[in-house]
Formats: C-alpha cells, sequence, structure tokens
C-alpha cells in the first residue's frame, strides 16, 4: 500500500492507503478526525466540507494522491477549543437541530468570510447554497454567519 | 397543580435513592412506570443499571447534579429539554447541571423512544416529579440534620435555607438524603415560578458538535473493526442468483465477503475499501416478484379512490343524503410521491457478536425494539444484548426501523469479527422505508351557502392513516362527514415519515378549504372560524382537537402576518392544522419575481402550551415549516420496475439556503402541559405556500412537488 505525506490541522501525517482514496476517507478512518462527515459521497452536500489551502473544498472528492504538502484544515484543527468566530457565532445563535452537517457548514462560512469578511444578506445565501442542512436550520445559519461577520470585523 | 392536564400519575414507588461509593446520591426513576419491588439501585456510578431504571439523577458533593436523560436525540431537543424539566422542579441553576445520555438500553424501557413528537408530552409530568421528589428529600435531609421540621426549610438554586438563615448546599446533605424515605404528596410549582422552563437553554452538546467531536453512530469506532459496505437487490421484487467475489476480494483492504439472505457484505479495513469492494462485486440478480413503477401504483390508487372497496374510517350524518340535496359539489384529487428520508447521516450500526454478549452502538430511534429483534434474529438471550445509542445525525422516522442494526448483527454473527455497516447515499436512498405515495380525493357539497357534506378517501401505498386522524378537523365541524381509506399492497417498503400522512393530507385539506372559501365568497379566515365554531357545542369525545385552540393559533397568524392588509404585489396563502397534539397556523408571502412565484416569508402560530425551552423551540418550528416547504416543492420520488428514480442529490433535490424563506413564530402563551414540536409545523407550510401561489398565479396546485406541476416552478425559489 502506498503512503503519502499530508499536512493536516498544522501536522504532518503520513497515511498508508491507495492513492485514490477520497481525503475524508483518510481523515475520517485513518487519522482518526471524524469531525468531517461523510452526506453524498459526490460532492453535492457539503458535509465533508474542509478548507484546502485556505478554500473550502468537498473532501469526498479528492484523492489523496493529490495533497501531498498541501495545507488542510478540518473542523479539528479550525481553532483551539471552538473559539473560532464563526464557533462562537454558532454558539450564540445555537445553530444545530441535529449537527451533523454543522462541521461543513462552518468549515464553508469561514472560509467565505476569509475571502469577503462583510458580505451582505445575499452573498452569505450564495456562499452558502451548497451545503444541506436536511434539519432545515438555515434562518439560523444565516444569522450565525451574519453574526461571526460582525465578529470578525 | 395550576397547570391543566389530564394525566394521573401515580407517585408511589417512581423512584429510588442510593449513596454513592464515590459520594453523592444517585436518585433512579422510571418515566411513565412505577420501580419494580425488587429494583436495586447501585451504588458504582459506572454501573447504572438501565434494566430496571430508565433514568438517574446523581447529586455529587459539590452540589454539581449529572442528569441521565433516557431519550435518544435526533435534532429534536430532547436532551436539553427533558434535563430542563427536571431541574426547574429541583430547583438547582441550570448552569449546574450536566447532562449525559442514558447510555444504553436493554430491555425495560417503556419509551426509550423518539417519534411521533411524544417526548416531552409523555415525561413531562413524571420529570417534574422526580425533580420536586429529589429536592424535597434534601431538604428532609437538612431538616434532619438541624433538628427542626422540614416544613420551615425552603431551597433554591441548589442551597437550602431555614428560618434562622442557616444555609446547607445539596451537596451536603447528599449522604443523608439517600437513607430518608423518598417522601409523596408534593406540590408542583406553578407556571408562573418558573425559572428555567419557558427560558432559552443552548442545546447542551453545542460544544462538542461545533469543534466537531465524535458524537454520531458514523464516528463510532472499536478496535479491530471492519467497515461494511453491503450490496442489496437494486430493485424491489429481487433476489440474488448468483455473485462472484473474486474482483472484490482483490480490493486492497478487503478482507472478507460474505452473503446473508438476498444481500452481499463487503467487510473491509476502511470504508472506502468496503464501497469500493462492493462496486467490484459481480452479482447475477433475479426477479421473483412483480416489479413497480409509479405509473402502475397510479393507477392502482386511482382504482382505490373509483372503487367502492374502501374502509369507513369514521361517519357522521348522512353524506349521500347531503351530496344528493346539493346546491353545488366541488371535488379534487391530490397526489404525492414516495419520500426517502434522506438523513444526513446514512444509515449505520456497530455490531459485535461474541459468545458472551452481543453489542451494538448506533444510532436509533427504538433501542428497546430493536435489541428485542436482533436477539431474536441471532437465536440470544435479550439479557445478552447490549445497546448504546448515539446521537442521530437526523432521524425523520427512518430510524425508527432497526433494519440497518439488524444487518450489522447478522453480519458480525457469521464472520465472529465487529463490524460496522455504512451505507453509502446511494444505499440510504435505494434501500429506504418511505413515505408511502398517496391520494387523497375530496368532495364537497355547498347548501344555502353552507358546507353541508365533507367526504374524504385516502389511497395509499401499503397502509393507511392512523385511527386518529379522521377525528381531527374538520370532523365535527360538519354535520355530514366521512372519512374512507383503501391501501394497495406493494413489495416497496414503506413507513414512517415525519409527520406520517398529516405531512401531505394537510396539504390536501387545506388546500381544499381554500378553494371552497372561494366557490363559498367568503373569507378564508371566517370560513375556518365558523367551522370551527360548530365544533364547540359538539359532544363527540373522540374530537381530536381543541376548536378553541384553532381559532387561537388562527387569530394570532392573521394578527402577526397582517393578512389581508399586505402591500401591493405580496401575495398571501394560509393553513390551519392540527396534529400531534399542537395546533398550528401558517400564512405564506408570496411575490412574484420576474414571473416566478418568491417564498418570502412564513408566519407561523403555534399552540404547543407551555414552552420548555424556546431557543429550542423555534428551532424545531423553523426547520419544520421549511422542511415542509422544501418536500412540497422540490422532493420527487417515484419507481421505474422496481428501481428508485433518484439515488443522490444530483438527481433529488432538497431544499437549500437560497430557496428558503424568512420564518416567524410567534408560540400561544398558555398553562397547558406541553406537547411535542419534532412534527406538527410541517403540514400545514405546503398548502399555505400553495395557496399563496394561487393568488399569485391563478393556478391551482394538486400534485407534489409543484416545481414538477407548474411551468415557471421550476424556478421557484424562496
Amino acid at each position: 500500500m502506498p503512503t503519502y505525506n499530508l499536512k493536516v490541522n498544522g501536522e504532518k501525517q503520513v497515511v498508508e492507503a491507495e492513492s485514490d482514496t477520497p481525503l475524508l476517507w483518510a481523515l475520517r478512518d485513518h487519522l482518526d478526525l471524524v469531525g468531517t462527515k461523510f452526506g453524498c459521497g459526490i460532492g453535492q452536500c457539503g458535509a465533508c466540507t474542509v478548507h484546502v489551502d485556505g478554500t473550502a473544498t468537498r473532501s469526498c472528492l479528492l484523492p489523496i494522491s493529490a495533497l501531498e504538502d498541501i495545507e488542510i484544515t478540518t473542523i479539528e484543527g479550525l481553532s483551539e477549543n471552538g473559539s473560532h468566530p464563526v464557533q462562537q457565532a454558532w454558539k450564540e445563535v445555537d445553530v444545530p437541530q441535529c449537527g451533523y452537517c454543522q462541521a461543513g457548514q462552518i468549515m464553508t462560512a469561514s472560509a467565505f468570510l476569509e475571502t469577503n469578511p462583510k458580505p451582505t444578506e445575499e452573498e452569505i445565501r450564495i456562499a452558502m447554497n451548497g451545503n444541506i442542512c436536511r434539519c432545515s436550520a438555515y434562518n439560523r445559519i444565516q444569522r450565525a454567519v451574519a453574526i461571526a461577520s460582525e465578529k470578525i470585523g | 397543580m395550576a397547570t391543566e392536564n389530564n394525566s394521573n400519575f401515580s407517585r408511589r414507588g417512581f423512584l429510588k435513592a442510593s449513596s454513592l461509593a464515590s459520594g453523592g446520591l444517585l436518585i433512579g426513576f422510571n418515566l411513565f412506570t412505577a420501580c419494580k419491588q425488587k429494583a436495586e439501585m447501585p451504588i458504582d456510578i459506572t454501573k447504572l443499571n438501565f434494566a430496571d431504571f430508565n433514568a438517574f439523577i446523581k447529586i455529587a458533593e459539590n452540589g454539581m447534579v449529572t442528569i441521565f436523560s433516557p431519550n435518544p436525540e435526533i435534532g429534536q431537543g430532547v436532551k436539553t429539554s427533558m434535563p430542563m424539566i427536571i431541574a426547574e422542579e429541583l430547583n438547582v441553576a441550570w448552569k449546574d447541571v450536566v447532562v449525559e445520555q442514558g447510555v444504553l438500553d436493554t430491555k425495560n424501557y417503556t419509551r426509550q423512544m423518539a417519534g411521533g413528537s411524544q417526548s416531552i408530552r409523555f415525561g413531562w409530568e413524571a420529570l417534574r416529579q422526580t425533580g420536586a421528589t429529589a429536592k424535597q428529600m434534601l431538604i428532609n435531609a437538612a431538616a434532619a440534620k438541624w433538628g427542626i421540621d422540614a416544613s420551615s426549610c425552603s431551597a433554591s438554586n441548589g442551597i437550602i435555607k431555614n428560618a434562622n438563615g442557616e444555609t446547607l448546599g445539596y451537596g451536603d446533605v447528599v449522604k443523608e438524603a439517600a437513607s430518608l424515605e423518598v417522601p409523596e404528596g408534593l406540590t408542583l410549582k406553578e407556571p408562573k415560578d418558573f425559572k428555567i422552563i419557558g427560558k432559552d437553554a443552548i442545546n447542551v452538546d453545542i460544544d462538542d458538535i461545533i469543534t466537531g467531536k465524535p458524537l454520531f453512530g458514523l464516528d463510532y469506532v472499536a478496535e479491530g473493526m471492519k467497515y461494511v459496505s453491503v450490496a442489496r437487490p437494486p430493485a424491489f421484487g429481487q433476489k440474488i442468483s448468483s455473485y462472484d467475489a473474486t474482483e472484490a476480494k482483490a480490493v486492497n483492504g478487503v478482507s472478507d465477503v460474505v452473503q446473508f439472505g438476498d444481500k452481499i457484505a463487503v467487510l473491509a479495513s476502511n470504508t472506502w475499501a468496503a464501497m469500493k469492494g462492493k462496486k467490484a462485486l459481480k452479482v447475477e440478480w433475479k426477479t421473483d416478484d412483480s416489479l413497480e413503477s409509479t405509473s402502475d401504483h397510479d393507477k392502482k390508487l386511482y382504482a382505490i379512490l373509483d372503487g367502492k372497496d374502501l374502509d369507513i374510517r369514521r361517519e357522521d350524518g348522512n353524506v349521500k343524503k347531503a351530496f344528493a340535496e346539493a346546491d353545488k359539489i366541488i371535488e379534487r384529487t391530490y397526489d404525492s410521491p414516495f419520500l426517502p428520508h434522506n438523513c444526513m447521516e446514512p444509515m449505520n450500526f456497530y455490531a459485535n457478536v461474541t459468545d458472551e454478549k452481543v453489542h451494538l452502538v448506533g444510532p436509533i430511534q427504538t433501542p428497546a425494539g430493536t435489541a428485542r429483534r436482533i436477539a431474536n434474529l441471532i437465536d440470544r438471550e435479550p439479557k445478552d444484548i447490549h445497546l448504546e445509542m448515539t446521537r442521530m445525525g437526523g432521524g425523520f422516522g427512518r430510524r425508527l426501523y432497526g433494519d440497518f442494526a439488524l444487518e450489522a448483527a447478522e453480519i458480525s454473527n457469521i464472520t465472529k469479527q465487529p463490524v460496522k455497516v455504512v451505507f453509502s447515499r446511494e444505499d440510504d436512498m435505494a434501500a429506504g422505508i418511505y413515505r408511502p405515495a398517496i391520494k387523497y380525493r375530496i368532495k364537497a357539497s355547498i347548501k344555502d351557502g353552507k358546507v353541508s357534506g365533507y367526504h374524504l378517501k385516502e389511497a395509499a401505498i401499503n397502509s393507511n392513516m392512523y385511527g386518529l386522524i379522521p377525528n381531527f378537523f374538520p370532523a365535527g365541524a360538519i354535520s355530514n362527514y366521512k372519512v374512507e381509506s383503501g391501501n394497495y399492497k406493494s413489495n416497496i417498503t414503506t413507513g414512517a415519515w415525519r409527520a406520517p400522512y398529516t405531512n401531505f393530507l394537510a396539504f390536501a385539506e387545506q388546500s381544499f378549504f381554500d378553494e371552497l372559501a372561494e366557490e363559498l365568497g367568503v373569507d378564508r379566515v371566517q370560513l375556518h372560524m365558523d367551522l370551527l365554531e360548530n365544533v364547540k357545542n359538539n359532544p363527540d369525545p373522540k374530537i381530536e382537537y381543541s376548536p378553541e385552540r384553532l381559532q387561537g393559533v388562527l387569530k394570532l397568524a392573521v394578527e402577526k402576518s397582517n393578512w389581508g392588509k399586505t402591500e401591493n404585489g405580496v401575495y398571501q396563502g394560509l393553513s390551519v392544522y392540527y396534529c400531534h397534539n399542537t395546533h398550528v397556523a401558517e400564512v405564506a408571502d408570496v411575490t412574484m419575481e420576474n414571473g416566478v412565484p418568491v417564498v418570502k416569508k412564513i408566519t407561523c402560530a403555534v399552540d404547543c402550551g407551555i414552552v420548555v425551552n424556546k431557543l429550542g423551540a423555534l428551532n424545531q418550528v423553523k426547520g419544520g415549516v421549511i422542511d415542509g416547504i422544501g418536500h412540497a416543492l422540490y422532493a420527487d420520488f417515484g419507481f421505474n420496475n422496481g428501481v428508485p428514480q433518484s439515488n443522490n442529490y444530483n438527481t433529488y433535490q432538497l431544499i437549500r439556503m437560497g430557496q428558503t424563506p424568512k420564518v416567524d413564530v410567534h408560540f400561544v402563551e398558555n398553562n397547558i402541559d406541553p406537547t411535542g414540536l419534532g412534527e406538527p409545523t410541517l403540514p400545514p407550510a405546503g398548502a399555505a405556500v400553495a395557496n399563496a401561489i394561487y393568488k399569485a398565479t391563478g393556478k391551482r396546485l394538486t400534485k407534489q412537488p409543484y416545481m414538477n406541476n407548474m411551468e415557471v416552478a421550476s424556478e421557484i425559489v424562496g
């Protein structure tokens, strides 16, 4: 089995897996980082969103062979103890219902606010449109992104 | 007690206490039933005896309170709201309370399940009594220590006070309290004195969720565990003929391929290898039953509606005569597709079957029933089964069915290895237990400007509306009233889906009433107010809803939505509905943008009695409304020769943020015992939107999803 050198949350990790293994499963099954969730496997739901070189990316479609020495950040590495403004806004608004999609939502929102720290309501709705929340906590997600933007402000 | 309720809760013997060896007081209790005489309390906190008690409260020597919440959490908030009810009567500060999921269930849980929006409704009285009893035990212990009468003592925020101003913390008297008699005949708080109930409490798992901690079934890992992907017949009506696993076994990481029944399990060292292994299987399937298509179902269901072979579910007066004497008759037929549940966390379960015991871990809404079924399936004693519940990434009814847990147990039993079955999204949508496709035909007669008769027929796949539904509105409001139902038995598996039956019935009826009001030339609100007035004198105890409470939510929604007074270009639709013991009215505001209807806002009025946790309740209400709109607008699911037409989100559409309206929620304030919120705001949403779209476009919608049934609807956005 080939091995790959990944840089996850600032740490070097060696993963021994097939070259086509998606980052999602390398994180979950090989590195015990299960905060990144499996939702659809075809890049449609956003549950598996991580940051690859700072950009929100679907980890279910990304083979580990393409990721050597590229900076990967997962929900576990977004902050120490949930202190990132987006995580704090999520808590303030009490966003989650079942909570399963929220790591992906938070990773999408945090990358988005890096590029657009003061978005309009419409920009938030467009940016978050790729992440499905089956419990439909959309009103709160939208509000939490707006509050996070103020915190970053 | 000031709250209105109909329960006859008996306190006798429902609670026991012990001193923990490690210090602190442990109280064990059973929601809904008394404790067994012989039930013994553990003194070791790591050995909670869930066979005899279904919930525990631990009060530590430092005063911290740990509540082991018995009900599984699927996102409906009970892991937060049920302990809030205990803490309220116990008189402790919410910040001093820690909540842990009741570890596991074996066999004696009477209702350790989530479904039907009933957790809060059934738990309300028992949880309050438990909190109040624990508080009194602590007060009694303090009084004994002081050598005074307990009636001169009081407790608040975990501190007991006497008339001399002396104080003792709960933690100071836990040891003494454990040896005292369990007090009885306690008075519960007046709702006006509630300090925790009715306030906002953030979901107790919030920190773990926002930091990605392992909480869900899919996150569970055990030493030596194999990940399993299961190949199931691609079409309903098919079975295995033969298979070749050579290529599957050649996939790096695949360790084993085994057949069980008409399924094949691929075991591997990681999920990706298991999924690849499954794809590499060469399976010949044979057809040994009918391969059904949606077009067949349509014909069968229409034949039921047209035929005479229906079961009468309720009949008042003489509908036939009302129709014969009518000035006018209106009839409409409403169609719905099947629906998959699509929990974001795909079905999964861990099982480790050994000679000693059967260890099961995963997301399940029915732990007790599933444990029993597994015991039967693999021929084990129920006492061997040890089932742990994890948090659930959504349920919506799907996790009531333990099929995925049974698969895991069977595979582990065959292979003698710890296994975790993981469904892919395609597996999850194709091996569903779907909301059945249903058609309703509603016919009403008008005589002298009034509704004189109402006849509802239901034709459904596999099973019909449950027994209470025929007694929902408009039962009792129209003197000649009849509900009939029939079904077609299909080999496609169907079951409960968030707000079973009412999730579509509410659309049919509330769309129909909109049309009826127009036909009568009366205001839509007035028609409902008048019909509900008729129910007030109806002595039938079977009538499920309260006409006063339905009128209450209707008035509140009308007021808060500016019904009939909106600016130009805003079109409104109304829907009012009772189900799951909760009364709801919703008004949709729709505008036309570039010729396309856009759902801008929903005003939702809810009467669920006392609201336990407002923050959580708002989330449930809004989620239910948007879920209802999303499925009504977009969700289409059918079959072609037994094969589901969609199996992932590239072809099956769930509502997304860009399509989501703002939901404005208003609760009716009263002191009535609380009812659940997981389901009842979903059913009315579809009709509110459809009725508003009618006002905006002049087109009546009778089929879901609307997207497929109006020219411009593929562009409907929120």
